[in-house]
């Protein structure tokens, strides 16, 4: 899976750089967020952006790292979800667990 | 709907990487159904996802074993009914039986067959002689 990570104190924020999310490459995203929160990160930002279809396999993955971050008093927040994805969660009414705001500035950063 | 019929058989490694490739078999299939009255947009990207999600299953529970197996599909649009088929090749499982995943549950499998139903007419898995095959079956109307 291509990604790019941008990691500074405050956050880190993961930007999944492919079009489609699905079994072939759902557990190495779950691998990636997993990781990040292993290795410290305390808001991890998923960027969703250039994503235009996940499965359910996808959606498992982040679940994943939502759980993983819970578990670690981590936050995990999502943005850039497109319509189709956004269709996804509210099918599986996931929209209601994740945290979803539009863009990474609309992040607040708890101090 | 005039009356027409098309039907696609695919064949393809049993691996994940050809879920794109199939998936887009379908979006492209939908978007040709040029009688169909409602948003062929919408009705291509959801049947490249209950596509994605049947074949994804039939690779990982179908026949793990062995790889060099093809996975099978056949895509039929027969008048305005739609009938999608996902053969495998595996154990097989009672779909009936299956622990019921409610929608916003946070367990990190099982919304495959949430998301089939929730976007077909109706979901149903057989097993027969020649292996198990997954059925959906929706109304293009």
């Amino acid at each position: 899976m291509k990604f790019t990570i941008d990691r500074s104190e405050e956050r880190s924020i993961l930007l999944v750089k492919e079009e489609r999310i699905d079994a072939h490459n759902s557990g190495e995203l779950k691998e990636c967020l997993l990781n990040l929160l292993e290795t410290g990160a305390r808001l991890l930002v998923v960027a969703l952006n250039e994503v235009r279809f996940i499965d359910s396999s996808g959606l498992g993955a982040l679940l994943s790292g939502y759980k993983n971050a819970n578990l670690r008093h981590a936050r995990l927040v999502l943005v850039g979800v497109q319509p189709r994805v956004q269709s996804m969660f509210e099918l599986t009414r996931l929209h209601q667990v994740f945290e979803i705001v539009d863009r990474v500035d609309d992040v607040v950063v708890s101090k | 709907m005039a009356s027409s019929c098309i039907a696609v058989d695919i064949a393809v490694p049993n691996r994940t990487r050809y879920l794109a490739l199939v998936g887009n078999i379908a979006e492209c299939l939908a978007k040709g159904l040029e009688a169909y009255s409602g948003d062929r947009d919408t009705l291509a990207f959801h049947l490249n996802l209950v596509l994605t999600e049947a074949a994804g299953n039939a690779i990982r529970h179908g026949s793990p074993a062995n790889e060099e197996r093809l996975l099978h599909i056949c895509i039929e649009v027969r008048d305005d009914d739609l009938c999608i088929r996902v053969f495998d090749y595996g154990q097989g499982f009672d779909l009936d039986h299956l622990a019921p995943l409610d929608a916003g549950e946070l367990e990190e499998g099982g919304r495959g067959i949430l998301v089939m139903r929730a976007l077909m007419d109706s979901v149903a898995y057989k097993k027969t002689e020649e292996g198990n095959v997954l059925e959906m079956r929706k109304k293009l109307a």
